[in-house]
């Protein structure tokens, strides 16, 4: 595998404008997963950066820049990924901007207490004929697992610069940034090791080379797609076989392919063999039998038991802190933001027109008062997750659970997202993404609503003491153990009636667990507030305008609105279960946000808006019976507008988002009638 | 670690790795299975020759081993997948 040098006018280009001094750098920033990337990355470009999607997909990309002496990077992240084999869409962005990009450097940051398997993508990387720089993270964390790396041998053996470094002490960024900036201007010899294919396989790919050579499209290294041919690789195999090559020069590759399918692993094998060369000489490793803080951690978190309880314990600790710390923000918030703007609204719309100071009121500040009280909440569940994640826990959660995942045909990294849900459903759909098969992620899609969201315990949280006393506690988490029962039962019930197949296989890295860095966390929990904020909060604003107009028209009053009389029409329903009409439309307006059921009941039954006095009205017209099949319809309705928004985005279906919706709706009707009728009962 | 669920000519016979008990240090002999998880589990390591010790099976759910300096957890299903052989001398009487 010749690496493959940039053509010659190119380089004389750049080497004028080093001369002209107007240097302007491209760098990819690439890795595995849990090398500590994206610390890196938000050292480099702080708040600077810019999140979007990688071209037509849902993938996430992050661009930003960073000054050095006169030179601008341009610093791309690229996905983590293990290989740079198409076997997710991740591994093919990050392969196909660095082939069509052409990056004047790829930082390659390994993770130095794994070198090993971390440098398998360097060997990709090479192999790809990439410029690369190894920055050799965590050279702390392998010291304190006893590996000991000596980067001058390993540079000497990789011909490529090595740059130790601890990212999330900001220690040896600044030597990374001038090796980067050094090898861009050929001030550094560049001698790369290019690993090879395994003597068993050499003959069959000088074969196939022989035969794609001269069809190989521009800018794929031809010696790269032969390789990856062999490896079939699905991209590249699909791509030479409709496009590149004649139909029977293809029947010939084919044939070689057939008779060599057990290839994929003796070209692995071949680069890890050349990794073992590489760290022989570089790498210290502890003595057998030491045990390590992560070996020590990991006999409780990952115990079939244990683990289950400290998870348990977490969760709990989770959903402590989100209400007793998140919930007084919640009201401070209410009271002197959102009060304050609705008072400065009214008093400045004194004169106008009753349904302007109504729509800018009631529509515009009750969906962005709805958007800025739920933050908190939400701030702090990020901030714990985040917390957890850069720890290493999460994959410890994950591992636990995969037995349970196991009943619905998923496995352990769907409980991931899911986990996310108890949240807010709209990062837990788009937590999805880390799941690697199709199927198995558009039914983490469809249950992700089901896991009770924040707001919908507020409503919990706020009905329950009103009709059960002292049980509240008791029935509230009811509610909860319900609501995952319903989600265990439907997820069996959809794995084994709609979306059957093969389970994905179960194969996650189990990182070690290191101190969390604050930086990474702050800016996880800005970039996941900020994305609610851009998703959620315009839809809940929009939605909210439209079911004030419904809530007003056609004249001005709640009781004979248009809301009211879908309502009333949908009443002989609601006596199934005991409801009147006020509270089906509380349910209805639950669609724009789920807390909003609580908000609606406050003016329906003609207490105001902030629930004062709105429990005794409440306890008056509802039985415990009605009370509880309200709470349980409210905890399985249809999803809120911003989630089935998301679950559009992320099926890309219209058919499994109705889908979605209609489950939801029948689960929830079904369930409020049969709580009903068995409570009444009693 | 005792070789309960090992036979004593491991040696000659490759098992599952699904059937190691935690402790034991083997080698990858065989992996079967379709070309996409081939590869998935080539990329981390998981190659003819490799060696792996088993840090956690408790006989159900998914394992946990330690390979090319990395904690990987594996699915049984995937599990059962990879043939092991014992490695002489190695790890006996630990």
């Amino acid at each position: 595998m010749a690496a493959n040098v940039k053509a010659p006018q190119e380089v004389t280009e750049r080497a004028a404008a080093v001369l002209n001094g107007e240097v302007t750098l491209t760098v990819a920033l690439a890795g595995q997963p849990n090398v500590g990337k994206s610390t890196v990355f938000n050292l480099l470009t702080g708040l600077s950066q810019h999140v979007g999607n990688w071209p037509g997909k849902t993938i996430e990309q992050k661009t930003g820049t960073y000054r050095h002496n006169g030179t601008t990077i341009h610093l791309v992240d690229l996905p983590g990924t293990y290989s740079l084999t198409a076997n997710s869409p991740e591994e093919v962005i990050a392969r196909n901007y660095i082939i069509q990009e052409r990056p004047d450097v790829v930082v390659a940051l390994v993770n130095a207490a794994s070198l090993e398997r971390n440098l398998y993508l360097v060997a990709e990387l090479l192999a790809l004929g990439a410029r690369v720089v190894v920055g050799l993270n965590m050279v702390d964390v392998a010291a304190d697992e006893g590996m000991h790396v000596e980067p001058p041998v390993l540079e000497a053996a990789l011909g490529v610069p090595v740059v130790p470094m601890v990212a999330a002490k900001n220690q040896g960024i600044r030597e990374m940034v001038e090796t980067v900036d050094r090898l861009a201007r050929g001030e550094i010899a560049y001698l790369p090791s290019v690993p090879e294919i395994r003597d068993d396989h050499r003959q069959v790919l000088a074969e196939i080379h022989a035969l794609v050579a001269d069809c190989v499209p521009e800018p794929y290294p031809s010696e790269w797609a032969a390789l990856k041919l062999l490896e079939g690789d699905a991209e590249i195999t699909a791509m030479m076989r409709d496009e590149c090559l004649p139909p029977e020069r293809w029947d010939q590759v084919h044939e070689i392919l057939m008779a060599h399918e057990d290839a994929v692993l003796s070209v692995a094998s071949g680069r890890y063999e050349w990794v073992g060369r590489m760290i022989r000489a570089a790498v210290t490793r502890p003595r057998a039998g030491q045990i390590t803080l992560t070996e020590r951690l990991d006999r409780w978190a990952t115990h079939p038991l244990w683990g289950l309880g400290i998870l348990a314990a977490i969760l709990g600790l989770v959903f402590w802190l989100t209400f007793t710390v998140g919930a007084p923000l919640q009201d401070l918030l209410d009271t002197y933001v959102v009060g304050a703007l609705t008072d400065a609204a009214s008093a400045w719309l004194a004169s106008a027109p009753a349904w302007l100071s109504g729509l800018v009121v009631d529509g515009v500040i009750g969906g962005a008062g709805t958007v800025i009280t739920f933050l908190p909440i939400l701030v702090i569940f990020f901030a714990v997750l985040a917390f957890l994640e850069d720890l290493g826990y999460m994959a410890r959660a994950a591992y636990v659970m995969d037995r349970f995942m196991h009943l619905m045909g998923l496995h352990g990294k769907s409980f991931l997202p899911l986990f996310l849900g108890f949240g807010c459903s709209v990062p837990a759909v788009m937590g999805t993404r880390i799941i690697e098969s199709h199927r198995a992620r558009l039914l983490t899609i469809l249950l992700a609503p089901l896991v009770p969201c924040a707001a919908r315990m507020t409503v919990i949280v706020f009905v329950t003491p009103i009709f059960f006393g002292k049980a509240a506690t008791l029935v509230a988490w009811g509610l909860i153990a319900t609501t995952l029962a319903v989600l265990a039962v439907v997820g069996v019930l959809i794995n084994k009636w709609v979306l059957k197949g093969e389970r994905a296989a179960f194969i996650m890295e189990l990182p070690l667990y290191h101190r969390p860095n604050a930086r990474t966390i702050g800016i996880q929990v800005w970039q996941n507030s900020a994305a609610f904020l851009k998703k959620a909060g315009s839809l809940i604003l929009i939605m909210s305008v439209i079911v004030w107009a419904l809530s007003a028209l056609p004249h001005g009053d709640i009781e004979t609105s248009y809301l009211a009389r879908i309502g009333q029409a949908l009443s002989p329903i609601g006596a199934l279960m005991g409801l009147d009409w006020k509270m089906l439309v509380a349910l209805l307006t639950s669609f724009v946000a789920k807390e909003n059921a609580i908000a609606t009941m406050g003016i329906l039954f003609g207490q105001g808006e902030n629930g004062a006095g709105l429990d005794a009205a409440l306890a008056g017209v509802l039985t415990p019976a009605a009370a509880l099949a309200f709470l349980v319809v409210q905890m399985l309705f249809i999803p809120c507008v911003a989630t089935v928004a998301v679950v559009k985005q992320e099926t890309r279906s219209w058919g499994w988002t109705a889908f979605n919706v209609g489950l939801l709706l029948a689960i929830s009707l079904v369930g409020g009638i049969v709580v009903y009728q068995l409570a009444s009962a009693f | 670690m005792p070789s309960r669920t090992m036979p004593e000519n491991l040696v000659e016979k490759p098992v599952s790795l699904s059937a190691v008990p935690r402790g034991r240090s083997v080698q990858i002999k065989e992996i079967r299975g379709g070309h996409h998880i081939l590869s998935r589990l080539g990329c981390l390591g998981f190659t003819p020759g490799a060696r792996l010790k088993v840090i956690q099976n408790y006989g159900r759910g998914p394992i946990i081993v330690h390979l090319r300096d990395t904690r990987v957890a594996l699915g049984r299903g995937e599990a059962l997948k990879i043939l092991v052989e014992g490695l002489e001398g190695e790890d006996r009487g630990r």
